[in-house]
């Protein structure tokens, strides 16, 4: 696995740090005092890249909303980079869910960039021009500096998935919490997010995602969490993402298949007619996909 | 060509034209950098509802003889307040909040007003505005109100921009998005108030949204939507007041009905987002 290979002395020096980059200890947290996530537990080294996966309303939202600060734990308490209660702004960065953000707002590109800069700028204070040249590097680095000047409404989605990413970096946070950034992207705007991930984990960041997505869990994080509610299994992925774990946490039989040390996951159908294993995912990505996907997929086929 | 001079002249020789025209200039200033942010938000009818409500404020200031401006004041900072308040607290949609408090002070108003002797023509006056019969004291408050709404858009700028579009993440970038969440219905609400006079209770709402969406038709960022929108809510002001000047008109409407043309101009003739050169731009397809 080549990209488990960029790991450099610089990022080891990182991780001696003080404290890991996130610690969550018997957290429950929920909204209107009902709780989504319960008695959840793991603790994330710096530099590492972890890949939360559940089905939906599982609480991997809340989960980052909690790090985050946006929601307030019912019990329980999360340190990010070692210090507890919120977390220092500056060093946080976020991207929510695609579909939550308003796309026919009147920004451009340069706009969205720029406004991950406000951080560090207080209440009725103006950006600067380092802030503008921050917000350019960062859009640079996303490869989206060429359209600075579009509408947000006038993009594609892997280019609306870099913009909310640059926005997020632009302030150079130690941990990066993104809310399914690989929704709605076709395999290789994946894996150029996945790589850019890695650039940024080269300089000293920390990445926790969420996803739908086990092939990227299993080829390209170093930790799996795996969320229904209740923290099923964290830990590497190759030791995780069993059958059990998989069945635990989605609530449906998964058959897992090795290939050349890679782990597949196929959903066991019951309920519908056909064969007993289905579900070969069509865009001809490495066929891992989660319950959701391969149900669609195997629905579409028949 | 003088009967011309004389036209544009005239109006401004009579000290009632001159307080009508700062009076609505003030007006429709801080309506169209408010209703920016009313269009983006689709907050249109939280600011209808706060005008409507504040009629109670301003039938108790009326009844007991008080400054009918500050009774509309007091009464239109609870309910921007309340409708706020209600939306985010309770499981109710925002519509059901603007629709309790937009019947609730109006029904109180008309009640208060039916115990008045003259009630219709100081009803009439209530509701669709009487801008020719501003005095400088309330043309000097209207500015000073306005004057506080645009100082403190402009003080938190950045942060109303951010929280417009995408509150999660300003939340998570440190910044209040529950004080700005009170702020701008708060803001909206004053500036409802600040346009009573010029445009009245029924038709503020065409002050706060047609400028901002004719400018939306026009800009394609923020700052440029914000300056169409200020000059097409000045160019409608004093258009609005010469027509009504000129045709004895009612000035309230014949400012909207200003407003409104331009608009239609902008739907049709936009240089960007023309209907007519969309028509024209239309690529025809390849004959089979």
């Amino acid at each position: 696995m080549n990209t488990k290979n960029t790991k450099s002395q610089e990022e080891t020096e990182i991780k001696a740090e003080a404290g890991p980059a996130l610690a969550v200890r018997n957290l429950w947290a929920g909204y209107d005092g009902k709780p989504v996530l319960e008695a959840v537990s793991f603790q994330v080294d710096r530099g590492d890249m972890v890949g939360i996966i559940g089905p939906n309303g599982s609480g991997k939202s809340t989960m980052i909303k909690t790090v985050l600060g946006l929601v307030k734990p019912l019990r329980g308490e999360v340190s990010v980079l070692g210090s507890e209660g919120d977390p220092e702004r500056g060093l946080v960065g976020y991207t929510p869910q695609t579909e939550l953000v308003d796309w026919d707002f009147p920004v451009t590109v340069a706009d969205v960039a720029l406004m991950g800069l406000y951080s560090r700028r207080g209440l009725f204070r103006r950006t600067t021009k380092e802030d503008r040249e921050a917000a350019e590097s960062a859009l640079e680095l996303v490869n989206m500096a060429g359209l600075r000047d579009r509408l947000i409404g006038e993009l594609s989605g892997g280019q609306r998935r870099r913009v909310l990413l640059a926005r997020a970096m632009a302030h150079e946070p130690k941990l990066l919490l993104l809310d399914e950034p690989m929704a709605g992207l076709d395999a290789t705007a994946q894996h150029q997010l996945l790589d850019l991930l890695d650039e940024l984990r080269a300089k000293g960041a920390t990445v926790v995602l969420s996803t739908h997505d086990l092939s990227c869990v299993s080829q390209r994080c170093d930790k799996a969490a795996c969320l229904n509610r209740r923290l099923i299994a964290f830990g590497k992925p190759s030791e995780v993402l069993t059958e059990q774990v998989l069945g635990d946490t989605f609530g449906t039989h998964l058959l897992m298949v090795h290939l050349d040390g890679q782990a597949y996951a196929y959903q066991h159908h019951t309920h519908t007619a056909g064969t007993g294993t289905a579900g070969i995912p069509g865009d001809g990505s490495p066929a891992i996909k989660s319950s959701a996907n391969t149900a669609t997929a195997a629905e579409s086929t028949e | 060509m003088i009967d011309l001079i004389d036209a544009v002249k005239e109006p401004w020789e009579f000290a009632f034209m001159q307080r009508a025209l700062l009076a609505a200039s003030f007006a429709a200033l801080v309506c169209s950098v408010v209703g920016v942010f009313v269009v983006l938000r689709g907050m249109a009818f939280m600011g209808d509802a706060v005008a409507h409500s504040s009629l109670a404020g301003m039938s108790v200031a009326y009844f007991f003889g008080g400054s009918i401006f500050w009774g509309a004041f007091a009464w239109a900072v609870p309910a921007s307040l309340a409708i706020t308040f209600i939306s985010r607290r309770t499981n109710l949609r925002l519509d059901t909040a603007i629709g309790i408090i937009f019947a609730s002070g109006f029904a109180v108003g008309i009640i208060l007003m039916s115990q008045v002797n003259n009630y219709t023509a100081d009803l009439f006056g209530l509701l669709f505005g009487n801008v020719l019969g501003v005095s400088w004291g309330e043309v000097f408050l209207i500015g000073i109100v306005a004057g506080c709404v645009l100082l403190t858009i402009t003080a938190l700028y950045k942060e109303l921009l951010f929280t417009a579009y995408d509150a999660t993440m300003s939340a998570a970038s440190g910044i209040p998005v529950s004080f700005l969440q009170y702020l701008l219905p708060l803001l909206v609400g004053i500036t409802t108030v600040a346009s009573l006079k010029a445009v009245g209770i029924v038709l503020v709402l065409a002050l706060l949204v047609t400028p901002a969406a004719t400018a939306a038709l026009m800009a394609r960022r923020l700052p440029g939507i914000m300056t169409y929108s200020v000059v097409t809510g000045l160019i409608a002001t004093v258009a609005g007041l010469y027509l009504s000047f000129h045709a004895d008109l009612p000035t309230g409407p014949s400012i909207v009905v200003v407003a409104t043309g331009m608009f239609l101009a902008a739907l049709l003739f936009s240089p960007s987002r023309g209907m007519v050169w969309q028509h024209w731009r239309t690529v025809p397809l390849p004959s089979e």
